[in-house]
């Protein structure tokens, strides 16, 4: 059984139809990308599943439908989502930022210790955690936002466009960091992206979004051997 | 009190009194920037919600036979508990509607309030018992009130718990957070709807402890917080609508200048209500974000 279950999921912004049916698998412990032009649907599929925006067709987490559910309860079940734009709480200083990811949580002495898993991923946070976050830098915000998701300890990880608008160097930099958050702790990453090249070497599946509909999907390398992704994604 | 005629000390009296009525403007202006911050909204009822639960303390006090210091905090938690139910019930239909949708709801709990008060408790005048000694202790010549000093404690007290309920608790942490960012704040578990009731809850708590400091100084009917609620939004608007430092810092303020407007200008105590409004128009005019407000940076 997959982790989470996309089937026929549609959405719409008043009478614009962002979502035409969009199914897709994320299974336990991948890394899931999902590739595509501006306004193919990514972002609104990452919202749809959080319950940010109101969709039908079924959605499922841990074999549960969570069709309808507010984004309050879909975090409570273990999904941290880090919108576009990164959410940064950019008044609160960067400490308080991961307490807020931490909201949920009751389990004291795991919360402790992921602040400490959080301070190894991003070391700079350690002597800037009383910072007013407006004042990081956007790749430092993209960081605390991917920070702040961890401290919500999640079964399932979605980002959404975590290289947008950052140098090629930091967007390398967080790509290794998202790597390794799978790698060593298992877990689960649903990865939107513009940009397929990065995408598709961290992820081991894709899905391709055109005007809300999966056109392609399959093993990451199958999709850079593609040739109409070669074309329209990778720049070939 | 009838002075000695030595100027400075009369003004350095004036000072003193102005500071103490400040607290209890503050504390109000304080309820306001709670719920303008969670929001967007100026509470216009905040007065009126105020003057209820010092009617249910007065209730409690003449009809119960409590003693003040019971009903001091048990009005407190009762206005916390009515807070959040106007929250749920009045402004929770009209959630994420326009300012000006909001502000008319406030204003019908304003005309609801007061009625419903007139109705149960009369508009005759009542005297509300004081916890505080009337008598006046001298400081090297300048005579301060027990009362004034009571009443002025009290407000730094109430003022210091919220404090440091919003900075030190998570709880606290979390109400900010929705305030400012409600997206992301839902996306990390927070049920954002609930802390805007909890807002108003405690922003019906500190509007309830301000009411029952002023009614035996001002007395009790259905209208004896409106001007007190004048001078608390010229407050928190002085001092930054957005800001608590900046409620209690232009309560304060406000207190001194109408103390010295009352005492200096020709039949100053009626010139009292108009310099209010001077002050918050000229605020609005020459610097809108008040004295500790930041110009707000949103992101549209």
């Amino acid at each position: 059984m997959a982790l989470l279950e996309l089937d026929d999921v549609r959405a719409s912004y008043g009478a614009i139809r962002a979502l035409h049916g969009v199914s897709l698998k994320v299974e336990q412990g991948s890394i899931v990308a999902i590739l595509g032009a501006n306004g193919a649907g990514k972002t609104t599929t990452l919202r749809a599943i959080t319950g940010m925006i109101k969709s039908t067709g079924g959605i499922t987490f841990e074999g549960r439908s969570i069709s309808g559910r507010s984004p309050e309860d879909v975090a409570r079940l273990g999904m941290a989502h880090v919108p576009s734009g990164r959410g940064t709480m950019t008044q609160l200083t960067v400490w308080e930022n991961l307490q807020m990811g931490a909201y949920v949580r009751r389990d004291r002495a795991q919360v402790k210790a992921d602040y400490e898993r959080c301070m190894n991923y991003f070391p700079w946070i350690r002597e800037r955690r009383d910072q007013v976050a407006a004042t990081l830098s956007g790749g430092e915000q993209q960081m605390l936002a991917i920070a702040r998701a961890l401290m919500l300890a999640p079964k399932l990880l979605l980002l959404d466009e975590p290289s947008l608008g950052l140098a090629p160097i930091i967007v390398r930099e967080i790509f290794g960091i998202i790597g390794a958050i799978n790698r060593e702790n298992g877990t689960t990453i649903l990865v939107v992206e513009q940009n397929a090249n990065i995408a598709l070497r961290a992820a081991q599946t894709a899905y391709v979004l055109e005007v809300g509909r999966v056109t392609l999907s399959g093993s990451s390398a199958e999709l850079a051997r593609n040739e109409s992704i070669r074309k329209s994604y990778l720049g070939d | 009190m009838e002075l000695v005629g030595n100027p400075g000390i009369d003004f350095l009296q004036q000072v003193v009194s102005g500071i103490a009525s400040g607290g209890v403007y503050a504390s109000v202006a304080l309820a306001l920037v709670l719920i303008y911050r969670a929001m967007d909204v100026a509470n216009f009822a905040q007065g009126e919600m105020a003057m209820f639960s010092t009617f249910i303390a007065y209730t409690l006090i003449t009809s119960f036979h409590l003693s003040f210091f019971i009903v001091f905090p048990l009005t407190i938690a009762i206005s916390f508990a009515g807070g959040v139910l106007i929250e749920r019930v009045m402004i929770r239909p009209f959630e994420g509607k326009s300012v000006i949708t909001l502000v008319i709801v406030t204003l019908a709990l304003f005309d609801l309030t007061n009625g419903m008060a007139g109705l149960i408790w009369s508009y005759i005048l009542k005297s509300f018992p004081s916890p505080f000694s009337a008598s006046p202790v001298s400081f090297g010549g300048i005579f301060i009130g027990i009362q004034d000093l009571g009443v002025l404690a009290v407000c730094l007290v109430i003022l210091a718990i919220v404090y440091v309920f919003f900075t030190f608790t998570k709880l606290g942490l979390a109400m900010r957070a929705a305030a400012l960012y409600p997206e992301s704040s839902k996306l990390v578990g927070v049920r954002v709807s609930w802390m805007l009731a909890l807002g108003w809850g405690l922003a019906s708590a500190v509007g309830a402890s301000a009411g029952m400091m002023v009614a035996p100084i001002t007395f009790l009917d259905p209208y004896f917080m409106q001007p007190i609620l004048l001078f608390a939004f010229a407050a928190a608007v002085l001092g930054g609508i957005e800001s608590p430092l900046g409620a209690v810092v232009g309560g304060l303020t406000v207190g001194v200048l109408l103390a010295l407007v009352g005492t200096y200008l020709p039949s100053g105590q009626n010139l009292r209500l108009p310099f209010a409004l001077v002050i918050i128009v000229a605020v609005l005019l020459i610097r809108p974000a008040g004295l500790i407000g930041r110009a707000a940076v949103r992101r549209v």
